[in-house]
């Protein structure tokens, strides 16, 4: 489109909502890249949260969020299977505890309906309970919303990563933005590795997203990263409840959510706390005994002893409480703020920012554009005969090297030559689950490690957990 | 489907010991499946010595003591599958087994032995505080790390669990060249064997601190330090007794967890202290044809005792094989008053041998005290012990001519004074 740019978008931040705008901007005639100060994508807000596809009913009835919300949650059950990323439609519940509080329960039905919610009932507490038996008698009803889902995330941005990539948005990890600056019509960002030069820019940089947009922007934002923590349970606890419980906020706080994840462990959080420093994703004593005791609220019979790991995640908390999208200032889309119901709505988002670029720059869709992408076979859940076929065509996925996950050599062996690629064992965890199980990469980090450096053709030493600084081993014997 | 008279799952000690001795028991047909690219389990990675004294009375690394095993198992002929993961056992004996070779294989058994071995628990289950940065590593995974692929993991190294796998590897690591601080123990004693706290610890200088645990883990994308804290009689820690060890690699040698995820699918009863099937005095679980020995039975403190139990293990399913099938009245087995669990559970007194060892572990340190058993609430035995802990495991016989008379509905092991 504009031969005096290198690009004519540049995306700053790869996780779920950036891989989503490239995903979608990528569908256009556009040239599109994508910039992250990780090693990979979704490192950062995408990769520690709920893992919840919210059906829509929390948010405000004409706010981006709410609008944001129902249509992405639509989006996701379809590019599920377009994509192959794992999602469930599980239905969700917003437990009521006082019977003073029906009203806000009530409130909570009306918004859904007006959001345009489907489905949505007032459940008694007996209903409850036949529905799900562990939840507590404390219960006196329950919102039920039947299309509330749960989904990768994981797998959700590395699918529109790879998607994106597929029509030929490039992605640059390790690479860090510095400064943004006018260019004529358009930008320079400044990096750690050079400078790129783009007509657009879409600013998706999570908990960053207020530093890079004040970087060109005469209106300021604040962002403040809100920690949450969360405690994982092994797979055996997965079925406790089938559906994601919430809490009704009361005098007890906001609450705190119990839910099987997509791949059938159980997922007990988030706690609340704002930070200063938006890389303080450590965990606190604390903070994992509030929630552990919050979440007891609801579902009293969670098996603390089966916990397999805790991790904290960073939210980014606008001021305003709404999403900011949309074109700050010319040329310059934002896409901050975007704390939950973000993971849910990433897609519409990605869409939402696509049309406004692509409508500015005059960009027509992209003839025979890149819609449908496959997975890494999950070969541990094939059919025997599938199983054995492709260990046939290849023995690698023969070879089991994450025993708790099922995980074969060959899907890790896959992960890494994906474009994008896994580069890290961070990066593998996430594509194919290797080291996600119950032991915690114990048996399988040093077969994880070593095909990783041969793949990448780096020795042992430059194998990395994440980020440069995180190399596993310090040296040969 | 191709059938098997015993199949044989790990190819650790306790796998091997179980295959020889049903081969030598008279079954031609015994396969091993393993999961690693060789015979002989951990103690590959187990390259101290201290292995075999019981068994060889010769001081042997772990290597060597796997090779007398694996030694006869080539001898003697017994098959076995390596880099094969068993995906499946199912209650009616069927083992579907992946392999790179094969591809999905469904097979059946006349007699199963599972002996999966046990693995560390990981930092998550320990919910340790802080973040979450490349340089942890359980005990064990450094030890293969270092004594099998060649790496150094650290210089200077934190240990939180005085197991024996942390204790040698304070040893190790010292020895080649990193600086172990010190070793933390949440409880009030040690987790490990005596002889591996005088060697590993005191012979070369490194503290161990009782009582105190691991509070905050510092360091974003490599481990920085830890700070550690004194804990109470409730395992709490005690505010304001934190100290920050500066470190670059956490070891976690906090316990050792039977891996009876395939015992589960089969529908095989565990047993909720051991973490391992419940058996009879054959060794046999609760479902007929399904054996268990080794570390995923219970975990041993020393391999001897793996190999003499696996040999049984591998004896009772040949006699199955063949038709004696162990069965009658059952007499419950259970500890109590610090004793924790008893192993086997449960005794057949008509199909019963001669005399049957029972294995338990003690809940604390006992300094001369006894251990008793009582039938139906009558003591019938009672031993004198000069020093008692947890680290060790306790032993004690129940012989058959012993229910002549009257045959008990419950046998019960017990510390006493």
């Amino acid at each position: 489109m504009n031969d005096n740019f290198d690009f004519d978008v540049c995306v700053i931040g790869a996780g779920v909502v950036g891989c989503a705008a490239a995903m979608m901007l990528g569908r256009y005639e556009l040239s599109v890249c994508v910039v992250e100060r990780a090693e990979d994508v979704c490192s950062g807000t995408s990769k520690a949260n709920s893992a919840i596809v919210h059906a829509g009913y929390d948010a405000k009835p004409g706010t981006l969020k709410a609008r944001m919300n129902v249509r992405g949650a639509a989006m996701i059950r379809e590019l599920s299977r377009t994509l192959d990323f794992s999602y469930r439609e599980n239905g969700s519940l917003v437990l009521c505890f006082d019977e003073k509080d029906m009203p806000k329960l009530n409130e909570l039905y009306e918004r859904g309906i007006k959001n345009g919610v489907e489905g949505l009932r007032i459940l008694t507490g007996e209903e409850v309970r036949r529905l799900e038996p562990a939840v507590s008698d404390k219960a006196v009803a329950a919102l039920l919303a039947p299309t509330a889902g749960i989904v990768c995330p994981f797998g959700m941005t590395v699918a529109f990563a790879e998607n994106a990539a597929a029509n030929g948005v490039e992605f640059r990890r390790l690479t860090t933005v510095t400064g943004v600056e006018r260019r004529g019509e358009g930008f320079t960002v400044k990096t750690d590795r050079g400078d790129i030069t783009s007509r657009f820019i879409v600013n998706a940089a999570g908990v960053y997203s207020d530093v890079i947009h004040n970087m060109i922007c005469e209106n300021k934002l604040h962002i403040t990263p809100r920690r949450g923590e969360y405690v994982l349970l092994d797979k055996q606890t997965g079925e406790l409840v089938s559906h994601t419980v919430f809490q009704l906020p009361g005098a007890y706080g906001k609450g705190v959510l119990v839910t099987p994840t997509v791949h059938g462990n159980l997922l007990v959080g988030p706690s609340a706390e704002d930070c200063g420093d938006p890389e303080d994703t450590e965990t606190t004593a604390e903070g994992t005994a509030s929630v552990k005791q919050r979440a007891l609220l609801s579902v009293p019979s969670v098996p603390y002893n089966m916990t397999i790991t805790g991790f904290a995640g960073l939210r980014a908390h606008e001021d305003g409480d709404d999403f900011i999208i949309g074109e700050s200032a010319p040329g310059f889309f934002d896409a901050a703020g975007i704390e939950s119901p973000g993971l849910t709505s990433a897609p519409a988002i990605g869409e939402y920012i696509a049309e406004l670029i692509a409508k500015k720059a005059d960009a027509r869709p992209r003839e025979n554009a890149v819609t449908e992408r496959r997975g890494i076979p999950r070969v541990s859940e094939l059919p025997a005969e599938e199983r054995s076929r492709l260990i046939k065509e290849d023995p690698a996925y023969g070879v089991i090297v994450c025993r708790c996950e099922n995980v074969s050599e060959g899907e890790i062996v896959a992960a890494i030559r994906r474009n994008p690629g896994a580069v890290s064992l961070d990066g593998v965890k996430r594509r194919v689950r290797q080291g996600m199980g119950r032991c915690q990469a114990g048996f399988c980090t040093p077969a994880a490690a070593a095909i990783l450096s041969r793949e990448l053709g780096i020795p042992m030493e430059e194998v990395r957990k994440n980020i440069p600084g995180s190399e596993l081993i310090k040296e040969r014997i | 489907m191709t059938q098997h008279d015993i199949i044989i799952i790990g190819g650790g000690p306790a796998g091997l010991a179980a295959a020889i001795a049903a081969r030598k028991a008279g079954i031609g047909d015994v396969l091993i499946l393993e999961r690693d690219d060789k015979l002989g389990g951990i103690l590959n990675q187990c390259i101290h010595n201290g292995f075999g004294l019981h068994t060889f009375g010769a001081e042997l690394t772990g290597p060597e003591y796997a090779e007398r095993y694996s030694d006869q198992v080539e001898e003697l002929g017994i098959p076995y599958k390596l880099r094969t993961i068993v995906a499946d056992v199912s209650e009616n004996r069927e083992v579907t087994y992946v392999n790179s070779t094969e591809g999905v294989v469904t097979v059946k058994a006349g007699a199963i032995v599972l002996a999966m071995g046990c693995r560390e628990r990981p930092r998550g289950a320990l919910g340790l505080p802080g973040y979450r940065p490349a340089g942890i590593f359980t005990a064990g995974t450094a030890q293969r790390l270092m004594n099998v692929e060649g790496y150094s993991v650290g210089k200077k190294v934190f240990i939180l669990g005085s197991g024996d796998i942390g204790l040698i590897m304070a040893r190790r690591m010292t020895l080649e060249g990193a600086q172990v601080c010190c070793v933390a123990e949440l409880m009030p004693y040690s987790g490990g064997l005596n002889r591996n706290i005088v060697q590993c610890l005191r012979d070369f200088n490194i503290p161990l601190l009782l009582s105190h645990t691991v509070t905050k883990i510092h360091g974003k994308y490599r481990v920085e330090g830890v700070t550690v804290s004194q804990v109470d009689g409730n395992r709490r820690p005690i505010p304001g007794t934190e100290e920050f060890y500066e470190c670059d690699t956490l070891l976690l040698s906090c316990g050792l967890l039977p891996e009876n995820e395939l015992s589960r699918q089969a529908g095989v009863g565990i047993d909720r202290v051991t973490g391992g099937p419940v058996v009879d005095d054959s060794l046999m679980t609760d479902i007929p044809g399904v054996f268990a020995c080794g570390n995923v039975l219970h975990v041993h403190d020393l391999v001897d005792y793996v190999s003499e139990e696996a040999s049984r293990a591998g004896e009772h399913a040949a006699r199955f094989v063949k038709g004696s099938v162990p069965e009658g009245r059952e007499i419950r087995l259970e500890g109590s008053g610090g004793v924790r669990y008893t192993v086997p559970q449960l005794i057949r007194p008509d199909t019963m041998a001669d005399s049957v060892v029972v294995r338990f572990r003690v809940a604390d340190v006992y300094r001369d005290k006894s251990i008793a058993v009582y039938y139906d609430g009558v003591r019938v035995q009672k031993r004198k012990k000069r020093i008692m802990a947890p680290g060790e495991m306790e032993q004690i016989t129940i012989r058959k001519d012993g229910f002549a008379a009257s045959v008990p509905e419950k046998i019960t092991v017990t510390v006493e004074d």
